[in-house]
C-alpha cells in the first residue's frame, strides 16, 4: 500500500508530472507515491522523470488505458 | 554524471529559456518545459521578451491566429481543417479559432496557460522580463505578475553563461 495515491487520469503532459513531483515534495524519503494516468506519454516519461531526480520507479503495470506508477521517494 | 565536454563550472542542472512569442499555440513550449524542467530539479530562468512579454500580463487573454499558419488544422467532422488565409483574415475568425482551440485544450486534460504559468511561479521558476521591450510597448512592472524581475540583454546573457541547456522560443 503506497503512502500516498494520485489519481492523474484524464491529465495531459506534464501535468501527471508536475502534479506527481508536488505530491512527492510532501512525503519523506523512503515513502511511495502510486500514481494513476491514461496518458501514454506518461510510460517514456515517468521513467525519465525517476532517472533524472533519482526517485525509484518500484513497478509500473497497465491495464484498461490506465497506467499505473508506483514511485519510492528517495533521500 | 558530467561528460568530459560539460564545462565544469556550470551546473548540469540548469536551464534558460528566452520566451518570444506570445500567442496561445506559443505559449505552451516555454511553459512546459520550464515547469517540468522545474519538476526534474532542474534551475530555470525564462527570459520574457517582444510578444512573449505579453505571457507575463497580469490580465491573460490569449489567441492564436491561423493567419499565415498552414500548419494549424484542427480536428473537426472526423478531419484535420485548416483555414485559407482568406477567411482567417474576417474578423472574429480569430477570436471563434482561439475558442475552439481553447475548448480543445480543456476537452483532452490539457493544462490552462495561467495554470502552467501558476505552477512555475510555485516552482520558483525566475522570470524576466526585457525592459526594452516594456519600453517599447509602453508597459510597466504594475502590468505583470508579482515576482517577475526586469533586466535587459546583459542579464540574459549571464544566466545563460551559468545555465547548461540554454532554449530560444
Amino acid at each position: 500500500m503506497a503512502d500516498q495515491v494520485l489519481d492523474a487520469k484524464g491529465l495531459n503532459c506534464p501535468l501527471p508530472i508536475l502534479k506527481a513531483k508536488k505530491a512527492l515534495k510532501s512525503l519523506t524519503g523512503g515513502q511511495t507515491l502510486e500514481v494513476y494516468s491514461t496518458d501514454p506519454g506518461s510510460v517514456a516519461d515517468f521513467a525519465a522523470f525517476c532517472r533524472t531526480t533519482g526517485n525509484e520507479l518500484v513497478e509500473q503495470s497497465d491495464a484498461d488505458g490506465v497506467w499505473t506508477y508506483l514511485i519510492r521517494k528517495t533521500g | 554524471m558530467n561528460s568530459p565536454q560539460v564545462n565544469p563550472g556550470i551546473d548540469t542542472n540548469t536551464m534558460s529559456i528566452i520566451v518570444t512569442k506570445g500567442s496561445l499555440d506559443w505559449a505552451y513550449p516555454p511553459f512546459i518545459l520550464g515547469t517540468t524542467a522545474a519538476a526534474m530539479g532542474l534551475e530555470v530562468t525564462m527570459f520574457f521578451t517582444f510578444y512573449g512579454l505579453n505571457l507575463l500580463m497580469k490580465d491573460l487573454s490569449l489567441q492564436i491566429s491561423s493567419l499565415g499558419n498552414p500548419a494549424m488544422k484542427m480536428p473537426m467532422m472526423g478531419m484535420h481543417m485548416g483555414m485559407p488565409n482568406i477567411v482567417s483574415a474576417i474578423p472574429g475568425v480569430d477570436a471563434a479559432a482561439s475558442k475552439m482551440m481553447k475548448n480543445l485544450i480543456k476537452k483532452k486534460g490539457v493544462a490552462s496557460i495561467p495554470e502552467l504559468r501558476d505552477l512555475a511561479v510555485e516552482a520558483d521558476v525566475r522570470m524576466i522580463a526585457c525592459q526594452m521591450t516594456l519600453d517599447l510597448f509602453e508597459y510597466g512592472q504594475e502590468d505583470l505578475i508579482d515576482g517577475v524581475e526586469i533586466g535587459g540583454a546583459a542579464t540574459y546573457i549571464e544566466v545563460a553563461t551559468q545555465s547548461h541547456i540554454n532554449l530560444f522560443i
